[in-house]
């Protein structure tokens, strides 16, 4: 069953055509990877199917309903590239905000504060984090509401190593939850980890289907040389 | 709208502020002190003092409330905190009573700061009651607020948004009536103060600040400071985009 469902997205932003007729459907309770070289319209089209974008045409359903509905803030947690928290309050001070915004429950800010492993910072302002840390608020605060589809724009971007191993299992658990994610990145190595792919490049889809499958029928080994060969340059 | 949303929405303002403390400290004693120097620049004319200085404590808050508010929606806005909110179900008017219920708090104690200084150190009378000056500055604080949550779209840096106090509050400081008698300015100036807001706020505390009774003037000018307040408010509400580019 598909958790999101695109058709023929146009997206224009400056007078330039950024996302042209984009097509695509993301199955439910999986992990797909959404990747592509930077500029390639992944953030615009995130941005769509969070409801944030202003769109020139096409349709985007999410979970059935059309992007940016109202009922849809609650149920899908979002996560933009630039940690998106204050940082003149607290991480704990964040998250108090942003549950009692989602009628989350009293201790989600603690469990997601565990998730990212950030308790011991729990009493810290985001303003004297690291980048890597900021970045891990910003995604506590997106699974607070214990969305049912989670959009992560770059989400792992100057982690260390174990954590980002860590923050992949903790997506994998969600998926058995029932959890959707859509998860951008540049970096191809982190293909391996998800059930499907996307590839993109200059605002269109080069390929959308499951990992195992788009290396069978590229017969490469990794998504790097998949890509290379899909723009015919391998 | 949900009033729980709004509270913790004000909650979460007033715990910026608080985190800022020098902040909170300049909010409160700027005006204070130079609600002094006022009274001893003019040292042997007190008539000036006695003038305007209940002006003066009640349009202080407009404009810092206007210069804080400025700032902070600029932020909103810049650190996608703001984008965040507009994907979660948060009403506009959530986040506008929000911040609207910190600064009322914030001109509340500034005001308050301000009168007892004015009144109970600097030897201010007035005629008309103190509680009228702190009601006045309230509702200026208001005014202050939305006037700069809606300038507040049309600037893209702080530089920018810093600017406006100047360039929208100075020219209406000066023409309200507190810096020279509107009646001695030249015609088109008179009439172009009869439409800036500030010249309202002025004049309910001016009449105040001379009469023992709140006149029906007063409830006029007060009206017409509410207006405009919410007459921004909603174009400020109109910049808030669920989508944007």
């Amino acid at each position: 069953m598909s958790a999101i469902s695109i058709s023929q997205l146009i997206v224009r932003r400056g007078g330039r055509t950024v996302l042209d007729g984009v097509s695509l459907e993301i199955e439910a309770a999986r992990i797909t990877g959404l990747l592509g070289p930077s500029g390639c319209g992944k953030s615009t089209l995130m941005r769509s199917i969070v409801g944030v974008q202003r769109v020139a045409g096409g349709a985007v359903r999410v979970l059935g309903q059309e992007a940016g509905t109202p009922a849809l803030r609650r149920r899908v947690g979002y996560v933009t590239q630039a940690p998106s928290v204050y940082a003149d309050l607290a991480v704990r001070q964040n998250l108090a905000y942003f549950a009692r915004v989602l009628s989350a429950r009293r201790d989600a800010g603690d469990e997601v504060t565990d998730t990212v492993d950030l308790r011991e910072y729990a009493m810290t302002r985001v303003g004297r984090l690291s980048g890597g840390q900021r970045a891990r608020v910003s995604l506590a605060v997106a699974l607070l509401g214990a969305p049912d589809l989670l959009v992560l724009d770059e989400p792992t971007v100057g982690l260390d190593p174990v954590l980002r191993r860590e923050l992949w299992g903790t997506f994998r658990q969600l998926t058995e939850r029932g959890v959707t994610l859509l998860v951008s990145s540049h970096v191809m190595d982190e293909a391996d980890r998800c059930d499907d792919l996307v590839l993109m490049r200059d605002g269109a889809v080069l390929a959308s289907e499951p990992r195992e499958q788009l290396l069978r029928r590229t017969g490469q080994t990794d998504i790097e040389q998949v890509f290379l060969q899909l723009v015919g340059a391998g | 709208m949900s009033p729980g949303i709004a509270a913790a929405t004000g909650h979460r303002v007033l715990l910026q502020l608080r985190n800022d403390r020098r902040t909170v400290a300049l909010l409160l004693v700027v005006p204070a002190v130079l609600l002094t120097l006022v009274r001893y620049v003019f040292d042997q004319d007190v008539a000036v003092f006695q003038r305007i200085g209940a002006p003066m404590v009640g349009i202080f808050p407009l404009v810092s409330m206007f210069l804080v508010t400025s700032i902070a929606m600029l932020r909103e806005r810049t650190s996608g905190t703001l984008e965040r909110l507009m994907s979660m179900p948060l009403a506009k008017l959530d986040l506008l009573v929000g911040y609207g219920l910190a600064f009322s708090v914030m001109a509340v104690l500034q005001a308050g700061v301000a009168c007892a200084v004015a009144f109970g150190l600097l030897d201010l009378t007035i005629l008309g009651p103190t509680w009228m000056v702190v009601l006045l500055a309230v509702l200026n604080a208001m005014l202050g607020m939305s006037l700069g949550l809606f300038l507040s779209a049309f600037a893209s840096t702080e530089f920018q948004a810093v600017q406006f106090m100047p360039a929208f509050l100075l020219p209406q400081l000066l023409l309200c009536g507190l810096i020279a008698d509107r009646d001695g300015m030249a015609a088109p100036l008179r009439w172009l103060s009869d439409v800036l807001p500030m010249t309202y706020a002025y004049d309910a505390l001016r009449r105040v600040a001379t009469s023992d009774t709140v006149t029906s003037r007063v409830l006029a000018d007060m009206a017409v400071v509410l207006g405009v307040t919410l007459l921004a408010l909603a174009l400020g509400a109109a910049t808030l985009r669920r989508r944007t580019d």
